[in-house]
């Protein structure tokens, strides 16, 4: 298979064609919190690098087996997800935003001075065992659990408590446990891109996962559409192609990057498919009884 | 046979009594109406039994059981629903996910069953679905299932909440003005709507309620609150004609 993919499709595609599935599953991790649950959070770089870290540190000096480490990671990053989780998920907006920042920053500056960790030189000589088939192996099952939990009881409490955190009590949700178990997920799925990253990058350290990183994939959530998985997905896709299709811009790359996302967010406020259901477009176009999927 | 009690609830907001040493007992399957103007504690004591607000003092008793410092899902697990007075939908969902959310408090399928597609929580779903539909053909919202919540006007968003409440099977549920914002053929419309919870499914009605003709028309048993204080109680007759409701209400006559 990936020999097949190494002759038929340049190495430049196939790279950004990996890029993209470690950012579905990184985003959609994200998605779960924030876009679903509604819980902003703003440190989803520090789970990715437990994950990265973790996996890396598990391959290289305990010869883990690739598939182990790289569930080693996201177990990890699920376990600080629930711990951090705890506390914090009593605080809402702008509060939880701050701290899951500053849990971000805690993470990056314990791995800069962490011994195993290569300190700020960073680790290389990481297996390269993340291929393209494993990526998108891992993002189809991905998203498949991801849209069935969305149409469960508790995916559907989750979104209950974007909406209406003191209507969702009423109706019986245990909303901290549910935001919990939101960050929890969220997190795992951070960690499992992260340990993804790692395999594949062959190098990492600290600065690879700064505030920028938890902005970027906070950036792909709310551009694609917030608790939506296509959105979602368009969201990754663009954002990760944008600063390639801008090259050409050379350093001016950023500036319309910038750009973009302003004007994206003026003319789509909710995402680009963050409120759009196939019912109503089905109802657009003039057909009667319809179901929404 | 009592369901509800409060034994001198208290709540205080720095040093506002917002309610002060209530005590009132509601009746299985009655119509419990609680009148009084504006920042008279009405909504506060709403807040205080389902949770949100926990009593500084005194004890309340649902089904013989004290409920001060139960969390506010627990509350609705035990069997009281609410409604909001000013309208909490979960605006981004369809109408006919708002009731199946409101079914949560009586389902248990969890994380792994859900997201795995297991038989139990497949039966499950199919069971919300049906009783769902249910609630909304009786609150007249079948057809606008589909629809997102804040696409409903202000009646039927009212109407959507009583639906999410009672599918909860609640045994009491509690209505904050369910009336507000409507006109009189809804507020007809409305009164026959708790008229059948209450007889077809057994549900005792406690509601907050501002419009005299509505309050007057349907509870059975009123109580007016007062700063706080519980002032009068009776039926609507004898609340009708009680000096000191007057008073509150018109102010001392000259």
């Amino acid at each position: 298979m990936e020999a097949f993919l190494a002759q038929n499709i340049d190495a430049y595609y196939l790279r950004i064609m990996i890029f993209i599935g470690i950012n579905i599953i990184l985003a959609l991790g994200l998605n779960i919190i924030t876009g679903v649950t509604g819980q902003l959070s703003m440190g989803h770089a520090g789970f990715m690098s437990l994950g990265a870290y973790t996996s890396a540190i598990l391959s290289m000096h305990f010869a883990t087996p690739f598939f182990l480490a790289v569930i080693g990671g996201a177990l990890l990053a699920a376990l600080f997800g629930f711990l951090i989780g705890i506390p914090t998920l009593r605080l809402d907006g702008d509060y939880l935003a701050m701290v899951t920042i500053g849990f971000a920053e805690i993470i990056r500056v314990f791995f800069l001075n962490f011994e195993p960790g290569g300190k700020a030189v960073g680790l290389s000589g990481i297996p390269q065992d993340t291929t393209f088939t494993i990526v998108w192996l891992i993002v189809i099952v991905v998203i498949i659990l991801n849209s069935k939990l969305f149409k469960s009881r508790v995916g559907r409490s989750l979104y209950a408590i974007r909406e209406n955190e003191i209507a969702a009590e009423s109706c019986g949700i245990n909303t901290t446990r549910m935001k919990v178990l939101a960050f929890t997920v969220g997190s795992l799925l951070g960690g499992l891109g992260g340990g993804l990253y790692a395999h594949y990058m062959y190098y990492i350290n600290p600065q690879d996962f700064g505030f920028m990183k938890s902005i970027e994939i906070l950036n792909m959530v709310v551009l694609g559409g917030m608790g939506s998985i296509p959105g979602t997905i368009l969201g990754v896709v663009i954002l990760t192609i944008a600063p390639e299709m801008l090259r050409v811009v050379a350093e001016y790359r950023l500036l319309f990057y910038g750009a973009l996302l302003v004007i994206l967010m003026i003319f789509r406020p909710n995402g680009l498919l963050g409120d759009v259901r196939i019912y109503d477009l089905k109802k657009r176009w003039g057909k009667k009884e319809v179901k929404p999927w | 046979m009592v369901i509800l009690e409060m034994e001198k609830i208290s709540q205080e907001f720095g040093g506002l009594r917002a309610v002060d040493g209530v005590n009132l007992c509601i009746n299985e399957k009655e119509i419990f109406g609680i009148i009084g103007p504006n920042g008279a504690g009405k909504t506060t004591l709403f807040n205080i039994i389902t949770g949100i607000y926990v009593p500084i003092e005194g004890n309340l008793i649902f089904k013989g059981q004290i409920v001060n410092r139960t969390a506010p899902h627990d509350i609705a697990r035990l069997g009281i629903g609410r409604t909001f007075q000013n309208i909490r939908l979960f605006d981004k969902l369809s109408v006919l996910d708002n009731v199946r959310v409101g079914c949560h408090g009586v389902t248990n399928s969890g994380f792994w069953s859900g997201m795995l597609g297991l038989p139990s929580s497949r039966k499950e779903e199919k069971l919300i679905i049906a009783r769902s539909n249910e609630l909304l053909e009786m609150v007249g919202l079948y057809d606008k299932r589909y629809e997102y919540a804040d696409n409903l006007a202000y009646g039927e968003q009212r109407r959507l909440e009583i639906a999410r409440a009672l599918a909860l099977k609640p045994s009491l549920l509690l209505l904050d003005e369910p009336g507000a914002g409507m006109n009189s053929i809804e507020k007809g419309e409305l009164m026959g709507l708790i008229r059948q919870i209450r007889d077809e499914h057994n549900i005792t009605i406690l509601l907050v309620e501002h419009d005299m003709n509505l309050v007057m028309n349907i509870c059975e048993r009123i109580a007016v609150l007062d700063y706080g204080r519980k002032i009068a109680e009776g039926t609507p007759s004898e609340i009708k004609n009680d000096d000191r409701v007057i008073q509150s209400y018109l102010g001392v006559g000259a």
